[in-house]
């Protein structure tokens, strides 16, 4: 048994007056002649999180969350049902709501559930509880730090500076078998910045995180690189220009604007999409999607990135998955329900946001890899057009392909050169059309700092993304200057 | 599944009795205040798609949040374990963290004479008697119409029911203690349609509080349809500055960017565009926006706030001018400013300004864009700066003439708020800020 299987059955069940046999009970009473596949998710959260604003620690809060969702699935019908309580009636109660999506006679154990059995999988980061990583004191000192170093600047008015912390335990066990657990870290530190210059305001965030301790943000001077690079932003910003409107050359930087890979390409690209043919992408595998300097791929599999996991919600490692290669469309992203209805195999994707959740396809740390160019190099060829080295969100329609993405930092390139910072503006674009625009890929691929989110169905994720420097031949900018 | 009753998933009597004694724990421990906020709820949710039956979910939720106050040292925690252990361990750990928190003068409870002292009965509980197998009926029914509505529909994304009853309850140590329940029922269709030229998608919903003020499935699924079915072939614009027609639920959305730099929090931070607006004016002369709390059965209703406070119905802008900002018992003390009874947020909000219908706004507009849909987060609140993603319909001489996609607007929020020259009356009575279409002089509008 490995050691993170060791944890949680003793969290979750021995803790709870539960027995192994009382799970196999609950997956036969899952289990029956139209159910397909099933599965018990345990998870239990701790999240606490510190805020640090007029220079003072003034809010400091502690959240538990624990729950078990049961589902049962029926050719391509869910049941689903959940509890907070970890007692086996309740379980027994969810077990049968779920399973009702049938609509047949209750029979136990006519369909064969296999016996449970896990397979060792290394641990892609630490099993220590991050919340207990650091003392308050030092806790409270990186704040503290992230403060005073912003406060250097004389045009700071205002710092608010955070740390949270979650330490997640799951277990899943499925009619198919699958019994795995996966103890999770999650850490953050943010920084946010107001600043007020002659009557001129603007504000700036930085920050990262992963899955990993406390002490790694001491460790790598992350309160000192997170709060100076929210107060060059925000300076930047202050300065900025309108932006131009229309369509021109975009420059995107690496790391945090392959925001542009996760909504032109990932999305689409995501398995229950495509197995109900509403994504542009829909049945074009081996199909030219984007320009031949283009290779992209998910991969879940990278040591501590917030993006990364061991095991997904449905047990399954996390891989490295093609989905683009030189431009070609190699690949979805799967969970094991919409990857058996397309008679394939998931690809370690199946991802929920909690117990109260059903799990989806979802990408993990999405990224193009590196091309020849070196940066400055790329930035030459452009006549007139902008750069953009940092984005808000983004967001796309995965039927029409329509997608957008808001630059928060963006320079004006003229005759090959960066002139002046313009202001934020949002890019749109069809995604495989601005695939197909991408004429040079940069030797710079740098993945975010660990702090993106990503939303879907109300169910909102943890993810990775990275890029290297690329040129977009051309993208429709929405500023105001004509 | 559902229970006919709030009485059914939650004890009202055992609850209020278990945070008595909770509030009174704390103030044993050491506690000067302190607060609890406690959420119970069900819901069922069905979806079908091609006309079977996709997803069935019943949801059941509870959690409970504590908040403790040392003097003026604060520390929160919360769980949704309701067993007296994870109480007492919730309670310890806000105690712990009220200990290592600093001081901030502006934190505590909201003061005690401003605590709601009547509760009225704001008729926002409905429960919705549906079976599983009546959602399900319904929802088929919604996505049958609109799968039957026009060849070019070939796909659906499918139809759901969801109907949700909640009881939320707020007590704190001035001897506050008041909850009630509500209820929420909604049901959406998305389909989508394709030409040679590609696919689109788009949706329909309605949501009420009352299941009979739902619209029926004819109108969703027709609506979702025909939505749809508008959008197809659309084409870019050439880049232009033009007039801008809001349809009234991206109004909503652009209201709302005023009442987010109007709240406590960007005042303080002075973080917002319209720091010291009040008193200024910000709209066009006869523009009225007014928050009206105790509407019986809308959506935004609420009778105190989450700090226990009664809301107040109240002006928020009159004559143009800002007449209130949106403010918690914190916020008003850190802005040296009264106490809005918004903690939390906005209730009900109306517009009042001599409104058209819809179709006179079209001819006074003439010529220019429509906006049905925006996309993405290009809104910079402490600049004012706006730039978004947009699709709707070119409008020439009053008439629409195609569908447009893939095109950005941009402005600034100061600007377009004051360049409202027309309101249209086709308010959208699914949000809790009821505004009709919004016509703005101009717009940069990206395209090719």
């Amino acid at each position: 048994m490995s050691e993170s299987l060791h944890i949680a059955t003793q969290h979750f069940l021995q803790s709870n007056g539960l027995s192994q046999t009382d799970l196999v009970s609950l997956l036969d009473r899952l289990s029956g002649p139209a159910i397909d596949a099933g599965d018990v998710y345990f998870q239990h959260c701790y999240h606490e999180s510190f805020v640090l604003e007029d220079g003072i620690l003034k809010d400091g809060s502690y959240n538990i969350d624990q729950g078990v969702g049961i589902r049962a699935i029926s050719g391509e019908k869910t049941g689903f049902a959940y509890s907070n309580d970890i007692v086996l009636p309740t379980l027994l109660e969810a077990a049968t709501a779920a399973r009702s999506i049938s609509g047949h006679v209750h029979q136990i154990g006519q369909m064969p559930r296999q016996p449970l059995h896990s397979i060792q999988v290394p641990a892609l980061y630490t099993h220590q509880n991050p919340l207990h990583s650091l003392a308050h004191a030092e806790k409270m000192m990186l704040l503290q730090s992230c403060d005073a170093i912003a406060r250097k600047n004389p045009f700071v008015t205002q710092v608010i500076a955070s740390l949270n912390g979650v330490y997640e335990i799951m277990l899943v066990a499925a009619l198919d078998g699958t019994f795995q657990a996966d103890i999770r870290p999650l850490v953050r530190l943010n920084v946010t910045v107001i600043l007020d210059k002659e009557g001129k305001r603007e504000s700036a965030s930085a920050g990262g995180g992963g899955r990993f301790e406390y002490k790694r943000f001491i460790e790598e001077g992350s309160a000192q690189k997170y709060a100076e690079e929210a107060v060059r932003r925000a300076l930047i910003n202050l300065e900025a220009r309108p932006a131009p409107a229309g369509p021109m050359p975009v420059v995107l930087g690496p790391g945090w604007p392959g925001v542009l890979l996760h909504e032109a390409v990932g999305h689409g690209l995501e398995g229950d999409f495509n197995r109900k043919g509403s994504s542009t992408f829909s049945g074009r595998i081996g199909d030219q999607v984007a320009s031949t300097a283009c290779t992209v791929v998910d991969d879940g599999t990278l040591a501590d990135r917030r993006g990364s996991l061991t095991l997904d919600d449905e047990g399954t490692p996390t891989q490295h998955t093609v989905l683009i290669e030189n431009g070609i469309l190699k690949g979805y992203l799967q969970d094991k329900f919409n990857a058996r209805l397309m008679g394939t195999h998931s690809t370690g994707n199946g991802r929920r946001e909690s117990y109260a959740a059903l799990p989806l396809p979802r990408m993990t740390n999405t990224f193009m890899l590196r091309g020849p160019y070196a940066p400055e190099e790329i930035i030459s060829t452009v006549e007139n057009g902008i750069y953009a080295v940092n984005f808000g969100g983004g967001s796309v329609d995965i039927t029409s392909g329509k997608f957008v993405f808001s630059a928060s930092e963006a320079y004006r390139i003229e005759k090959g050169r960066i002139t002046y910072p313009i202001k934020g503006a949002t890019l749109i674009g069809v995604g495989p059309e601005v695939m197909n625009r991408i004429s040079m890929v940069g030797n710079d691929l740098a993945l975010d700092s660990g702090v993106g989110s990503c939303g879907k169905d109300g169910q909102t994720v943890p993810v990775g993304v990275g890029q290297p420097t690329l040129l977009v031949d051309e993208i429709i900018v929405g500023g105001t200057e004509s | 599944m559902m229970p006919a009753h709030f009485q059914e998933f939650v004890d009202v009597d055992f609850l209020k009795e278990k945070l008595t004694d909770l509030l009174k724990k704390a103030t044993q421990k050491g506690a000067t205040q302190a607060e609890i906020g406690v959420q119970y709820g069900v819901a069922q949710q069905v979806s079908v798609r091609q006309q079977v039956v996709e997803t069935v979910e019943y949801h059941r939720d509870k959690s409970i949040a504590l908040t403790i106050y040392k003097g003026h040292q604060k520390g929160s925690a919360s769980t949704n374990d309701l067993t007296s252990q994870a109480l007492e361990d919730m309670l310890d750990a806000a105690m712990n963290l009220a200990s290592m928190t600093e001081a901030d003068p502006y934190n505590g409870l909201a003061d005690l004479e401003q605590m709601a002292k009547h509760i009225p009965n704001l008729d926002l509980y409905h429960p919705w008697m549906l079976s599983t197998d009546q959602a399900i009926q319904r929802a088929l029914e919604t996505e049958a119409i609109a799968l039957a509505y026009d060849s070019r529909i070939c796909n659906s994304e499918g139809s759901s029911i969801d109907t949700s009853q909640s009881y939320s309850l707020y007590a704190n140590t001035h001897g506050f203690l008041s909850g009630y329940p509500t209820a929420r029922h909604s049901a959406s269709c998305v389909v989508i349609a394709k030409t040679d030229k590609g696919m689109e998608r788009d949706y329909e919903y309605t949501v009420s509080r009352r299941p009979e003020n739902l619209w029926t499935p004819e109108r969703v699924g027709h609506a979702a349809a025909e939505n749809t079915i508008m959008r197809l072939d659309p084409r870019t614009l050439p880049t232009q500055k033009v007039p801008v027609l809001f349809a009234p639920t991206q109004s909503v959305g652009l209201l709302g960017c005023f009442i987010s730099a109007i709240s406590g929090g960007h005042l303080f931070r002075r973080s917002s565009f319209l720091c010291d607006s009040l008193g200024h004016s910000v709209f066009p002369k006869d523009f009225r926006l007014y928050e009206d709390p105790y509407r019986r059965g809308a959506l935004g209703s609420s009778p105190f706030d989450n700090d226990g406070v009664a809301t107040i119905p109240r002006d928020l802008v009159a004559d143009g001018v800002v007449k209130s900002y949106i403010l918690s018992a914190y916020s008003a003390r850190k802005l040296g400013l009264s106490n809005t009874g918004n903690a939390g947020g906005v209730s009900n909000l109306f517009v009042e300004y001599p409104s058209i219908p819809l179709e006179e706004l079209l001819s006074q507009m003439d010529t220019g864009f429509w906006v049905t849909e925006l996309m993405g987060q290009g809104i910079n609140l402490v600049t004012g700066d706006y730039s978004r993603g947009a699709a709707g319909f070119w409008v020439e001489k009053g008439k629409v003439q195609f569908p447009v996609s893939g095109v950005t607007i941009a402005g600034n929020l100061k600007d377009m708020f004051k360049n409202i020259i027309g309101i249209g009356q086709d308010i959208d009575d699914r949000h809790a800020l009821s505004v009709g279409s919004i016509l703005i002089r101009e717009m940069m509008v990206a395209g090719h």
